[in-house]
């Protein structure tokens, strides 16, 4: 019990470091680039959120060294996230019904 | 390459003696899993807020997007910039603490505090502009509710609270950087990783806030 992480190995060159950050920058422009663009708000929305996720998995995996620890942690940590994070969703449908509940009442 | 367990068991993988006692299963100290059990729960906070704006946003007759390139969108996007850098450095900084090269990580924690310190500065000046403008927690400038007709109240509310709270936590990581660049000589390289995760945690969050907030609501008729 004496060893701990303390003891692990530091996995993880400076160029793949910058590396991501230079996807991480490169995501963000692409974002704000899209938010100009013409095209339906539900579509950018999606894509908008699909850059989000792939930028938040990059510094789960890289900068937060995830990528590096033991399966058994990530097992652990990822699947309750993502899990607790969808459960919250599950009365978001209806908003779309109130919505049109208040455009039927204008 | 990871020796953790007392009797000898050394694999990346799942050993039964892992969860025999006596070693520490997930291979990380107490005070880490603690950190990462943190994020998880905030990240559940953060996650509540974002989905409660999104049902307010979506239910709403009207929703006032009201965000010019200049200043908003661009103060927000080098606001990322200033977040993304920064943790950056922080990695540069956790890399040298487990070389044990002190002098070089406190620097790279000074250049994460200067990210950071950036971020709330930008942020600030955007508040001041809105409220400048008139907007408030519950109610939305009188020129904004006569361009988007019947449009939320809520929209100041899900503003000011969600970049708030995130503001907040990035003002508390600065405070927790500080002292643990203070302390570098007196903290294990453990301690700095663990300042790191929750500055990573930090950049995480304004992934998601940036689109969700500022992208989708910018000022822009094709």
């Amino acid at each position: 019990m004496s060893e701990t992480a303390s003891e692990h190995e530091h996995v993880g060159s400076t160029s793949l470091f910058v590396w991501v950050w230079i996807a991480l920058i490169a995501l963000t422009f692409f974002e704000v680039f899209l938010a100009y663009m013409d095209i339906k708000k539900e579509i950018m929305l999606v894509v908008l959120m699909g850059g989000s996720i792939i930028k938040a998995a990059l510094i789960m995996a890289y900068f937060m060294h995830l990528k590096f620890e033991r399966l058994t942690l990530v097992l652990t940590l990822v699947p309750a996230m993502v899990i607790c994070l969808s459960l919250l969703m599950i009365f978001f449908p209806d908003s779309i019904r109130a919505h049109d509940l208040r455009m039927l009442l204008k | 390459m990871e020796q953790v367990t007392t009797d000898g068991v050394a694999e990346r993988g799942l050993a039964s003696s892992d969860w025999a006692g006596g070693t520490l299963p997930y291979h990380i100290g107490h005070k880490k899993l603690g950190m990462w059990l943190f994020i998880l729960s905030d990240s559940l906070t953060f996650g509540a807020l974002l989905v409660g704006y999104s049902y307010v946003r979506v239910a709403s007759q009207n929703w006032p997007t009201p965000f010019p390139f200049s200043p908003s969108i661009v103060f927000s996007t080098v606001m990322t910039l200033c977040l993304l850098s920064s943790s950056l450095t922080m990695v540069m900084a956790v890399a040298a603490s487990k070389k044990r090269d002190l002098a070089a990580a406190r620097k790279w924690l000074f250049g994460t505090m200067l990210g950071g310190g950036a971020f709330i500065v930008l942020h600030l000046i955007e508040w001041n502009h809105l409220i400048g403008e008139g907007l408030r927690p519950f109610l939305l400038p009188e020129e904004w509710a006569q361009k988007w007709p019947g449009a939320s109240p809520l929209f100041g509310s899900t503003f000011f609270a969600i970049t708030g709270l995130h503001m907040f936590h990035v003002f508390s990581g600065l405070i927790y950087l500080g002292v643990i660049a203070m302390r570098i000589k007196k903290v294990t390289d453990e301690d700095v990783e663990i300042s790191g995760l929750y500055w990573h945690f930090v950049d995480l969050v304004w992934m998601f806030v940036f689109p969700l907030i500022y992208l989708l609501s910018v000022d822009y008729k094709p």
